[in-house]
Formats: C-alpha cells, structure tokens, sequence
C-alpha cells in the first residue's frame, strides 16, 4: 500500500527555527544560576572570613600560644582576665569522648541489627524512628537532660548534682547514634551482595560473614560515619549547655562539670560588649571550632571517597 | 561455643542496641507527652505567656517561630535549589565539580553555634540589621543551605538521563529541559529536602541565641527588624530560669510538646512524600 506522506503534511505550517529568542534565553539562566551557586558557596568563604576578622584583635592582643595553651578561661575576672581556651577544648573534648563510648558501640550494634538481622517489617518501621530521632530538636534533648537524666544520674552514681560531664556524654550519644546508623546503614547496604554470596556458598554463618566479609568490605564508611557523628557531639550546643554544669575546669572527671567551647559562645557572648577583647575571644574560640570540624569533615571525606572507589 | 550459638549470641547482642535506640527515643517522647499533654489546649496555643513566662501560653513564641520558617523558606529554597540545578545540569564534571561538593559537604559540618557568630558578625552588625527577625532568619536560611543542595541536587540527579535526552531530541533547550522535564520529576525529592530543613530550623536555639532572640516580648514581632520570641529558646529560657517549680515545669513540657509535635510533624510529612515518590517513580 502506497500512503501518499505530502497529504499528510499539507495543512501544517513548516517549522521555522528561531534561534534568537530561546537561544538568547538561554544564557541568561545558566549565568543566574551560577551567580546564585557562588552565592551558597560563598557562605564557607564569609564563615571563615568573619570568624578570622573578628578573632583576631584577641590572638593579637593576647597572643596565639597563651589563648591555645592558657590553662585559665576565666574572662570577666577583675584582677586578672585570662583567656586559656585548655579547659574548654578539655571539656568539648571529654564530653564528646564520653558520647562517643557509648554511642559508638551502641551504633554500629544497632546498624548491623537494622542491616542483616532485623525483618523486613521491623525495618520498615525501624529506620524512619530513627530519623525521627535525628529531627529531634537539640533544645528537647537538653531539656530531657536536664530534668530528667541528671535526676536518675545523681541517684545511680550518688552525686550531689547530675550536672555533670557524663550527663551531657549521655545525652550527646543520643544525638550521635541517628546520624551514625543512618549513614553506616548506608554503606552496609552498597557492599556488592556477590561478597556475601560468596561467603556464604563457602559455607560462613550470616555472623561469620558480617564479620570478615561485609564489615571490612563496608569499614571506610562505617568510620566515616563515625567521624561525622562525632562531629555532631562536638558541634553541639544546646544540650550541653542544659546538661552539664558550665564551669571551665582543666579535668577528664565524668563526674565533675565542664565547661564546652560551644557553650561558652552560647553563654557569654549576651554579656560582652561589641569589640571588647572578650567578644573577639569567643569568636577565637569558634574559629578554633570551626577548623577542627573542617579538618575532620575532610578526613571523613577522604575516607568516604576511598570507600566509594573501592565499590563502583 | 559453636558457630550458630555464637551467632546467636551477638545477634542477641545487636537486637538489643537496636531495643536500645528505640526505647531512647520513646523515653524522650513519653515525657514530654506526660508531662506537657496537660497544658496543651486552644488557650495555650493562642495566648501569649504571662508572669515572667510561667503563666498563660505559647502565642509569641509560636508565631516567632513560624515567623522564622517563613524567612528560611523565602531565602533557602530558591537559593539552594537553584544552586543544585547548576551543580548538577551545567557543572561539568571536573575539579571544579569536586570543590563544590566539599564545599556543601563541609557546610553541612559546621557547628550550629559557628553559624551563630557569622550570623552575628554579618548581620546584625556589618549589615546593620541588629538583633532582628531578619538577621536570625538569614542565619538560619544560611545554615539549612547544605542541607537544601544535598537533598535538591540528590533528587535532579535521580531524574534518569533519557527523560533530558528525549526532552533535547525534540528542539527544547535547555533550561527548557530542566524546567519543564527535569524538575517536575525531582520536586518530591525537593519537597522532601525543604521540609527536613525547615523543620530543621524551627528546631534550632544557638543561633538565634546569638542574632535576636528574645526571652519576653509584650506581642508579636512589628517588622523584621524587630527582636522575637521563638519556641526553642522559649523552652530553654523558662526551663533554665531560676524561679520554675510546678507551673513552670508544665509551661516548658507543653513548650516542648508543641515544638516537638511541630517538628515530628513535618519530619513524618517528609518521609511519607519521599515513600510515595519512591513507589511512583521506579525508573
């Protein structure tokens, strides 16, 4: 059968490009857009820039080694103000230490439960609780902290207040844990099943093969998620600042209170004056903050991207 | 020991981290449900507090709050989703393409307080916008940013390549592309993103601590210029204050409950659109 094809393009007008009118559009948004991603961008850049510019009158006047290395934060003292950022990074420090004790081995429990153990149906239910748990404000965190579990603590271990490191240590695993299994959930989940079938087909129990073929196979992503829960409990202000007692003491006591360098912003920049050397001290103290977190988000960034590589 | 009862054994073991996390989070929630469902009622939620906050209701603080979203959403989102369209439809891949994606990724890291002192520092003081509503909102706005990429930027980059091909094929450009083709696909992802940061806003205290907010105010913020109340620093004032006892106990439960209803809320909201999609969209 022969179809005549010019009946049926008769009645239509022919196309006529015009490369004017889109084609000129056309570079109009993709130069919006990237003024707008420079914009994003440069948030990291303003971060860094302002913590830097306004930190310095204090590194300056105070000098680099004794903010660092003071072993006295004690800044509205009359007779002597001293500005020793130690007991701070000892209590961001012993804080987090604690959190990540606790939430470390609880985590990666929980993780593999979620992964390999747990039904189909409990998981179902199980993962979206705990990103619940993730969307829980830190206020709520510290506030449960703060009237509850320094309660239960000081009953436990006899203090005469709960406030202390270890409470603000709980509370941090409880932040830490979400973000962890969430993220080494993740990776458990990308090691090729051809490794797992083959442990299995050489006879391994489905511990037997977690243990020596998917969690080293899963390992980098696993610290990574580490690295950024860890992040999380040093970055954290609220529930510290409600959990623990904020006292700048030089000590690795859980039981005793410290004082963090989130809380210490938190806390005293209301009481300074605008460019008094104890407000650019506090922003010494976040750019001190700030540079730790970007020297760990790098390294859990470096080791995630070895884990991505390894498994493509 | 044998194999199967050592596996047994550490099965035991990880069932119960996994009892563990979810008794941690029914804890948290059921005392704050016993201890603030009693002041929960219209008058709670409609009435400004009272009495150096340990009296009447939730109004301002609540409306701060809201308030707050409203800034975030007008910011973040056009800024964030925009910023993942470039990153992901005209970046070639490249060096170039690597430093964003540390750049949004490092972001993400930076503490909530840090974010507080730029806020600070370039807000209310080099741009003169003071203790306000603005200053804490675009400080907020600028810390969900990361947060707004990676899940926009996730959801383009979902969208298989054949929808955009088929789309070029037939002579649309293209922005065109990616904006008629492209991004219908990716909004519930996008939604999903926005609402997470949203939520995660209206959660968070440090900053705001730092840019505005108020511990009492007589009404509701006049202009964006004007300091605020909001909810999670409500809850922490009132909690924190000297004189609480058994009134100011229920006022900072019920705070915490609207908050967390608030915020829960949207996160249940988010994780039902993104289940949706997931069924509905299998490319």
């Amino acid at each position: 059968m022969n179809i005549d094809l010019s009946n049926m393009t008769k009645g239509l007008r022919p196309f006529r490009a015009r490369p004017g009118a889109r084609r000129e559009l056309e570079g109009l948004p993709r130069a919006l857009l990237l003024i707008i991603t420079l914009i994003s961008a440069s948030t990291l850049l303003m971060v860094a820039g302002f913590l830097i510019f306004n930190s310095v009158p204090a590194f300056r006047s105070i000098g680099l080694a004794e903010m660092l290395l003071g072993t006295s934060w004690d800044p509205t003292s009359h007779i002597r103000a001293a500005f020793g950022m130690l007991p701070l990074l000892a209590g961001t420090f012993l804080v987090s230490i604690l959190a990540s004790l606790i939430a470390i081995p609880v985590g990666i429990g929980c993780t593999i439960y979620l992964a390999e153990i747990a039904h189909p149906r409990v998981r179902a239910f199980l993962k979206p609780a705990i990103e619940l748990l993730a969307g829980i404000p830190s206020v709520v965190y510290g506030l449960f902290a703060l009237l509850i579990l320094q309660d239960w603590l000081a009953g436990i271990f006899g203090l005469s207040s709960g406030y202390v490191a270890l409470n603000g240590g709980i509370i941090l695993a409880v932040m830490m844990v979400p973000i962890m299994v969430t993220l080494s959930e993740d990776a458990i989940a990308s090691v090729p099943r051809e490794l797992r079938e083959a442990a299995y087909a050489l006879g391994a129990t489905r511990w037997e093969t977690m243990r020596s073929v998917v969690l080293p196979a899963a390992l980098s992503g696993i610290v990574a998620a580490i690295i950024l829960s860890i992040m999380r409990a040093v970055g954290e202000t609220m529930a510290v600042l409600m959990a623990v007692s904020q006292t700048p003491l030089l000590t690795l006591d859980p039981f005793s209170g410290v004082q963090t360098m989130t809380a210490t912003i938190a806390i005293e920049m209301g009481e300074t004056a605008v460019g008094s050397i104890h407000y650019s001290a506090l922003f010494a103290v976040g750019t001190v903050l700030f540079i730790i977190t970007l020297i760990m988000n790098t390294i859990a960034d470096l080791v995630m991207r070895r884990f991505s590589e390894a498994y493509q | 020991m044998s194999r199967r009862s050592r596996e047994k054994l550490y099965f035991a073991l990880f069932r119960g981290c996994g009892a563990l996390v979810v008794m941690a989070l029914v804890t948290i929630i059921a005392y704050m449900l016993i201890g603030g469902i009693g002041a929960i009622d219209l008058d709670f939620l409609t009435e400004p507090p009272r009495a150096s906050n340990t009296r009447g209701g939730i109004f301002t603080p609540l409306i701060g709050t809201l308030y707050l979203m409203g800034i975030v959403a007008a910011f973040a989102i056009p800024v964030g989703v925009l910023s993942a369209v470039y990153l992901v439809e005209y970046q070639k891949q490249g060096r170039m393409a690597s430093f964003w994606r540390i750049v949004v990724a490092n972001l993400a890291g930076v503490p909530s307080i840090v974010y507080g002192l730029l806020g600070l520092g370039l807000f209310v003081y080099f741009l003169g916008f003071g203790r306000s509503l603005l200053a804490s909102g675009l400080t907020l706005g600028v810390l969900v940013l990361p947060i707004i990429i990676a899940a926009a930027r996730e959801a383009i980059q979902a969208v298989p390549p054949s929808v955009r091909e088929a789309s070029l094929a037939l002579g649309a450009t293209k922005w065109q592309t990616v904006r008629h083709h492209v991004l219908p696909y990716a909004m519930p992802g996008i939604l999903t993103g926005v609402i997470l940061s949203l939520s995660r806003a209206a959660g968070e205290t440090a900053p705001i601590l730092l840019t505005g907010v108020a511990f009492y105010m007589s009404g509701t913020p006049g202009s964006v210029f004007s300091q605020f109340m909001a909810l999670p620093y409500h809850i922490y004032a009132v909690a924190t204050q000297t004189i609480s006892g058994m009134s100011g106990n229920l006022m900072v439960y019920g705070s915490a409950l609207a908050l967390l209803a608030l915020v829960i809320g949207m996160n249940i909201v988010a994780i039902v659109i993104r289940k949706r999609y997931r069924e509905k969209y299998r490319w």
